[in-house]
């Protein structure tokens, strides 16, 4: 995604807040902010996580499918409607694994851990001061070995 | 025979994962409609820190910091709106913080290294049909199962 100016519409910043709103209503009804739900998934105790993770995607899809089609840009920004497609290399398939170890560790992932603080689950502050450590150690780590990916040594936007 | 299988794989039903699933996916189809944002959750760890450091690596995610920060607010106040009104009120992990801890930091790695994390790849990628994110998820949700398993069979609980 090009950076662009996004303080372009009054209304931007309050639609992301209200997508956000939703956005943590869903994963506090899909008990997702309990990290002793995905951690039943991993142990094949409870397969709701699949559901979850399906049901939001479906939907996702549909839209991806479909606002495109309805409109040529966003009415707040003026950006088309792009699909998420990220380029594939090593990373993608370390991150992945790295994320995994962390997951299946702790049963927590970066929206989830915010839904947590949400309903009141002040001792997920661990995982978040955990994840920004993390962030921040990566950031490091690409710089020491920059040019993995390109000259900065950066990651893509992404989510 | 079915209802056992059902009772098996979801002692809990099905309508709260479902429901809940739905809102997630309703959440950001709503910023992209508006916006064309695919919002995930994760690059806020990066935006986030460029307010406090100058590193060329969080600097490019300047423009998008803002926003980021408002969305991950919402995802905070959204859950405790519904938390603190139809669900159960206040509610603490039992799981060890060492485990939160460690974990948290190589999910902050990894969902970085990996461009994504279970919003960014699992819903917006997965629902753009991205090779690249089925890919990504495909792998941490094999990883997190064996490890988690492993953990479980260490006798490492909550």
């Amino acid at each position: 995604m090009v950076a662009k100016d996004h303080e372009s519409h009054p209304l931007f910043l309050p639609a992301v807040f209200v997508g956000g709103l939703v956005f943590g209503v869903g994963l506090a009804v899909s008990e997702m902010a309990r990290p002793e739900v995905v951690l039943d998934f991993l142990q094949f105790e409870d397969f709701g996580l699949l559901l979850v993770m399906g049901g939001a995607a479906t939907v996702t899809a549909t839209a991806y499918a479909v606002v495109g089609r309805l409109r040529d840009s966003a009415p707040l920004t003026g950006w088309d409607y792009e699909r998420r497609l990220k380029s594939f290399d090593r990373n993608v398939l370390l991150g992945g694994t790295v994320f995994g170890v962390g997951w299946g560790l702790s049963g927590i992932c970066p929206g989830a851990a915010y839904a947590s603080l949400g309903i009141g689950n002040v001792t997920i502050l661990w995982a978040i001061g955990g994840m920004f450590a993390g962030a921040y150690l990566q950031g490091w780590l690409r710089a020491v070995v920059a040019g993995d990916e390109s000259p900065a040594a950066t990651a893509e936007v992404s989510d | 025979m079915l209802g056992e299988l059902y009772a098996t794989l979801l002692p809990n039903g099905w309508v709260t994962y479902a429901a809940g699933g739905a809102l997630i996916g309703l959440g950001t189809v709503f910023i992209y409609s508006l916006t064309g944002i695919s919002a995930g959750a994760s690059t806020f760890l990066e935006s986030t820190l460029s307010y406090v450091s100058d590193r060329p690596q969080f600097a490019q995610y300047r423009a998008s910091r803002d926003w980021r920060v408002v969305f991950s607010l919402g995802i905070v106040l959204g859950a405790a709106a519904w938390a603190f009104t139809f669900g159960d009120g206040p509610w603490l992990t039992d799981v060890q913080p060492w485990r939160l801890a460690l974990g948290g930091v190589l999910v902050g790695v990894g969902t970085r290294l990996g461009k994504g994390c279970t919003s960014g790849h699992g819903v917006c990628g997965v629902g753009s049909g991205s090779k690249t994110s089925i890919v990504n998820v495909a792998t941490f949700l094999a990883v997190a199962i064996g490890v988690a398993q492993l953990v479980a069979a260490m006798g490492v609980s909550p």
